[in-house]
């Protein structure tokens, strides 16, 4: 394989686990969901070039999906939430951010650590491409366990999703999974949406009935 | 020969959807839950089928001595829940906690589920495998939180943020494999074809099955429940309808469990690769020790018996970590006892929660004065569960016990002393339940015993009786899973 080819791949790996770590550090909803809309990008650049040069066409519907629901689709629906239900300033990191990069780079390296030594074997393309997705999945680990809010938890689990897409695509020639897991993340976002939905609005209106019973003196 | 076995499979699995595609369509909700039981009961006689008759592996689709096992008693408790669910469901929409609506949706949702898990048994593409699971995944968590209150939203919720994550580590877990496999069995369908993987093993690569084994092992052990990944699981147990709490303990755990198991023989199989055993035994021994103290703690009944699973799901998880034909063989009859009794227990549970109009223990009290049937049903069950002569689950426990003392005494030790901390609770909690001084509503209860009854009968029988047939049958699964 050209030598082109691959840094070209590196990249959008590599680029993958930036905008990772980008995600960590929003403290702003809609600037989160605007760096997920970028995380979905360099997900489906990566696949689209991962379909050019291992010359598997059918990549390119899963590189079109993550494009049009993950980069689109989905930001748009979380901005109308955000906005709806007037949440756009709480972000509430359980760790501060700073030590979160730092756990962040331990992680990478780690992934490095791990994948490298054992991965000899698998080809340079599925390497360094496992080493990154290992990475993002990692860092997306991290966020949804750094993070109370509803928002940022599903966002880290679609981060997590398209690290796993990465991987799917490095290891050539794997059957199935790619579109599979790909309609799977599109039912995974629609139900995520769909009870965080019900959850926040049910969950205000009882909240305040609660409070009113209480304080009233009487339990509900 | 061959004709009724493939028919068998399209059954086993075509039903069920073709079963949840109906009812979530039928708007009335007395013919959907015979409809539902129906359904059930002709997925169970085409799984009863497939013990005579066997379709050869194809790509996608095994039958093979394990999955028999675990197809079998799916379906059989897939069945006996769905006669339960009709009479639960009744009560239900009689209070008005469900609507007609939500009705069909938990109908449809239920064979789905039943779907979802036949799939993941008769799998023989390890990614196949992972989809189907996640679709069960998904179909619990909607029917976990169908009730709308708070507690049953944040209990689908957290059920379905961990469920994901073990989920997504599966996923990594199986692209691993797959390219450990690739390397000798070459790009393509076979290379993520079980029986493929099984005569391959020998060939692939330690360190990628080591690496991927963790991930499978913690992404799918999310779901059997392991300490420390069983967050998820008394919550979601104690706030979905008593049916889904029966099938969650009842089977998901189960197939969750069994895909553990598959990707186990693939790393036994390969020499170099680290021994799984130890892995799995040191979770099942934390899972078991953790949860029989955590059941003292614990005032809804929903969740202690929730907690009972995740010490029996450990006992399971680590019988097959010892491995050997008699733990093994050991291990398989638990996990069908468990099933069993589990089951029922949850049966009676609900059908006790639906008279108090309580989960609390607190508010239930003298129930074998009350409620005879019931009462004494919980009684039994819970010497049935928590390991009494002459209930099946004692002979098991005795086997694993004494199978895993010869080799590893200090272990076998802390798992019995585990088990007597678990009967000393649940004994505590249903001298409360079952006697003394009646508490809450009287009024009869109009529950289908048939149900918790037959599967009591089974585990009592299998404690005193068991067919050699069985025997000889699940020695030979044992001996496999070796």
């Amino acid at each position: 394989m050209d030598r082109l080819a691959l840094d070209v791949a590196h990249l959008f790996a590599g680029g993958l686990v930036l905008v990772s770590f980008l995600l960590l550090y929003q403290d702003r909803m809609t600037g989160l969901v605007n760096t997920f809309a970028m995380h979905a990008v360099v997900v489906s650049l990566s696949v689209a070039w991962q379909a050019y040069i291992q010359e598997a066409p059918h990549l390119y519907i899963t590189a079109a999906i993550a494009l049009v629901v993950k980069a689109f689709v989905i930001p748009l629906a979380l901005h109308r939430i955000i906005v709806r239900l007037g949440i756009h300033k709480t972000i509430e990191p359980v760790v501060g951010i700073g030590l979160t990069m730092l756990a962040g780079i331990g992680l990478v390296a780690l992934s490095i650590m791990v994948m490298l030594p054992i991965t000899a074997q698998a080809g340079t393309l599925a390497r360094e491409d496992l080493a990154f997705a290992l990475s993002v999945i990692l860092l997306g680990l991290l966020m949804m366990v750094t993070r109370r809010n509803a928002v940022s938890q599903v966002i880290g689990f679609m981060s997590i999703e398209n690290g796993l897409i990465l991987a799917a695509t490095g290891a050539k020639g794997m059957p199935l999974v790619v579109e599979i897991s790909v309609a799977f993340s599109i039912l995974v976002a629609l139900i995520v949406i769909g009870i965080f939905l019900f959850r926040i609005r049910e969950r205000f209106e009882t909240v305040d009935i609660h409070l009113l019973h209480e304080h009233r003196g009487e339990q509900p | 020969m061959s004709d009724a076995a493939a028919l068998a499979v399209a059954g086993i699995l075509g039903v069920p959807a073709l079963a949840a595609a109906l009812l979530a369509l039928l708007p009335d909700d007395r013919t959907a839950a015979r409809l539902n039981a129906l359904a059930a009961l002709a997925t169970l006689a085409c799984a009863l089928v497939l013990l005579a008759h066997r379709p050869p592996p194809g790509p996608f689709l095994i039958v093979d001595d394990l999955n028999v096992v675990f197809i079998v008693l799916g379906t059989f408790v897939g069945f006996t829940t769905s006669v339960f669910s009709a009479s639960y469901i009744a009560h239900e929409l009689e209070i008005g906690r469900l609507t007609p609506a939500y009705l069909r949706f938990y109908h449809a949702m239920y064979q789905t589920l039943m779907f979802a898990m036949n799939l993941a048994l008769l799998s023989n593409n390890i990614g196949l495998m992972w989809v189907a699971v996640e679709l069960a995944t998904l179909t619990t968590v909607l029917m976990v939180g169908i009730y709308r209150t708070p507690a049953a939203l944040e209990a689908a919720w957290k059920y379905f943020i961990l469920g994901s994550v073990g989920i997504a580590l599966a996923l990594f877990g199986t692209i691993l494999v797959y390219l450990a496999a690739r390397a000798s069995v070459g790009e393509g369908l076979d290379a993520m074809a079980w029986s493929v993987l099984v005569e391959r093993a020998h060939g692939f690569d330690p360190a990628l099955l080591n690496l991927a084994f963790v991930f499978l092992l913690l992404g799918y052990g999310t779901k059997v429940g392991l300490v420390p990944l069983h967050a998820w699981l008394p919550d979601a147990h104690a706030e979905g309808p008593t049916p889904i709490s029966a099938v969650l303990s009842g089977l998901l755990l189960n197939v969750a469990l069994f895909a553990v198991l598959r990707f186990k023989t693939i790393m036994s199989a390969n020499p170099g690769a680290l021994a799984p055993g130890p892995l799995m035994v040191s979770l099942g021994l934390l899972s078991v020790v953790f949860a029989s103290f955590m059941l003292y703690r614990r005032q809804d009944i929903k969740r202690l018996f929730a907690y009972s699973s995740i010490e029996h799901m450990g006992i399971i998880t680590f019988a097959f970590g010892m491995g050997g034909p008699l733990a093994n063989f050991a291990g398989l009859l638990h996990m069908t006892l468990h099933s069993l009794t589990k089951s029922a227990i949850f049966y009676c549970v609900g059908h006790i929660a639906q008279v108090k109009g309580t989960q609390q223990m607190s508010g239930i009290r003298g129930l074998t004065v009350t409620h005879p049937l019931l009462g004494w049903g919980l009684v039994l069950g819970v010497v049935a569960i928590a390991g009494l002569p002459p209930m099946g689950i004692f002979m098991t426990e005795f086997l694993i016990i004494t199978s895993s003392f010869a080799r590893e005494p200090v272990l076998a030790v802390v798992l019995g002393l585990s088990i007597l901390v678990a009967l000393g609770a649940l004994f505590l909690r249903l001298n409360t339940l079952a006697f003394g001084d009646p508490q809450g509503s009287a009024e009869p209860s109009k529950a289908s015993f048939a149900p918790l009854f037959a599967h009591l009968v089974l585990v009592l029988a299998a404690g005193i009786w068991l067919p050699p047939a069985l025997v000889a049958w699940f020695q030979h699964v044992a001996r496999l899973l070796n």
